[in-house]
């Protein structure tokens, strides 16, 4: 069983009107040498600029696979995928890999890939340490950074790419509690920026196993079990433990800790 | 007893004098492994870091073909360049038989599958790890290659020893397309095995020993990079955990 916002189909009703960032119709993914998992199934999800989507679900349920098929990072078996031209995409990954260089080249290397000429790399790597208060580290190598400043520099490395749509999967869940505060601080900073001029407010989509960053971060919610996608709610109807144990049993039971 | 103790004594003279056969034929070993690894390394990191992040049909026949050239035995490389250098053969207007050339290429074909291997092995781990993200800053797949295969030089760097070690020790391969001649192609192993032969046991000893002190200072210098390596890996990982 599949439920949405009552009258609002995939979009919120905040979000109606609002400019489509990236959408998924009908998408299938199947994972292995011989293609023989199936982690995705009959996916179709419509996101709209500005909106903070969390994509929850048990172990294995398809939440980091959903993430790479919205970024175009793996090849559907079939559906469609829909990024307008103009969408830049960032994304971060639970454990970040920094490149044995320091930190600023690492950045600079990550503007420079996704097409900035390398000219104009220093000053963009500089601003986005500042803006993540790791500027001082800008000299030391990548790789002797703790966990929470690699995720830190790896987020900064997204915010330089100016993007409009952030993917993160569960950015803080290696994180000590002290890194994880600070990390998901700085998201909830970027995601609430003001939009540069001509731009899309941005937006958030994010995996994550912690439903209390849920709850702070996300306007809506999407819950996955086994590759399907059971739920797709704004978050004050996906926490009403009686509507969801009407409409959703599984992501209620996924709730209350009780998920199979 | 006495022979073999008087031997040892004779090598370690020839060595420590200075002794102009004795060097000669050690330079000239040197420089033709080192040439060789240089030839096979610009070829194979390339196709290895390639190899590790290519997906086309055929890659695992492609793969296994590579491994089973990795023991392939050096006599058998030397026939073959043999055959293609020799007067009648596909490369004989070259007229490298029987040269310095001859065993580069020898020494260069025996040690590019080991260098392609290590290299596909060492740059597939790492991108299996890590290379999605790369991609997801926008790498395609030709950089994201070299850009792991730069990430992971120091593990790089041991596999250039390893070839250089294989090259340096071998002898079936120089023999036959390097025809071991006096003064142009006799390098350690090919003068160790005639000396034997001849009955020099000093000469052939001292070759030996030198022979043993190069394999023995590359292995040093793997430990070296080893233990280097895992005090960089165990700095990070403890500050990671920090």
């Amino acid at each position: 069983m599949r439920i949405e916002q009552p009258g609002a189909g995939h979009a919120p009703s905040a979000t109606v009107g609002a400019a489509v960032v990236l959408s998924l119709k009908a998408v299938h993914v199947t994972l292995g040498p011989a293609a023989q998992v199936e982690a995705l199934r009959q996916i179709g999800i419509t996101v709209h600029a500005g909106e903070r989507v969390a994509l929850v679900g048990p172990n294995g349920c398809g939440k980091s696979t959903l993430l790479r098929t919205l970024h175009g990072l793996l090849p559907m078996a079939s559906g469609e995928r829909q990024v307008p031209q103009a969408s830049r995409i960032a994304m971060l990954f639970q454990r970040p890999h920094m490149l044995r260089m320091s930190v600023r080249r690492n950045l600079q290397l990550g503007l420079w890939l996704s097409g900035v000429p390398w000219r104009q790399t220093f000053d963009r790597a500089q601003q986005a340490l500042v803006r993540v208060d790791l500027a001082h580290l800008a000299e030391r190598n990548g790789r002797a950074l703790s966990g929470g400043q690699q995720q830190r520099v790896a987020l900064a490395r997204a915010w330089a790419l100016q993007p409009d749509v952030w993917l993160l999967d569960e950015p803080t869940a290696s994180l000590d509690p002290h890194a994880k505060r600070d990390v998901e601080s700085l998201i909830a900073d970027f995601s609430a920026e003001a939009p540069l001029p001509g731009r899309l407010p941005p937006t958030l989509v994010f995996a994550s196993h912690n439903l209390g960053q849920v709850k702070r971060l996300a306007s809506r919610v999407i819950y996955l079990e086994q590759g399907e996608l059971l739920a797709d709610l704004p978050v004050n109807q996906f926490f009403n433990h009686a509507f969801l144990e009407a409409h959703c049993p599984q992501a209620h039971l996924f709730v209350k800790g009780e998920t199979p | 007893m006495n022979t073999f103790t008087d031997s040892i004594a004779s090598a370690l003279q020839l060595i420590l004098s200075g002794d102009a056969a004795l060097w000669t034929v050690v330079t000239r070993s040197l420089a033709v492994s080192a040439t060789a690894c240089l030839l096979a390394c610009s070829v194979g990191l390339l196709l290895g870091a390639w190899l590790a992040v290519a997906r086309f049909p055929g890659r695992s026949v492609v793969l296994t073909l590579l491994n089973t050239f990795l023991a392939i035995p050096s006599v058998v490389v030397g026939l073959v360049i043999y055959l293609l250098l020799s007067r009648s053969g596909p490369l004989g207007f070259l007229g490298w038989l029987f040269s310095f050339q001859a065993m580069v290429l020898a020494q260069a074909i025996l040690v590019l599958p080991l260098v392609t291997a290590l290299t596909r092995q060492t740059v597939e781990d790492a991108d299996r790890s890590h290379g999605e993200q790369l991609s997801s800053l926008g790498a395609g797949l030709g950089l994201r290659s070299l850009l792991m295969a730069w990430d992971e030089r120091y593990a790089l760097l041991t596999v250039l020893i390893t070839a250089f070690g294989r090259a340096v020790s071998e002898v079936g391969a120089v023999m036959i397309v390097g025809g071991n001649i006096d003064g142009f192609t006799r390098v350690m192993t090919t003068a160790i095995a005639l000396e034997t032969s001849k009955g020099d046991l000093p000469l052939a000893l001292g070759l030996g020993i030198v022979l043993l002190g190069v394999v023995l200072l590359l292995n040093s210098l793997l430990a070296l990079l080893r233990r280097w390596r895992e005090r960089l890996d165990g700095g990070d990982l403890r500050m990671a955990t920090t």
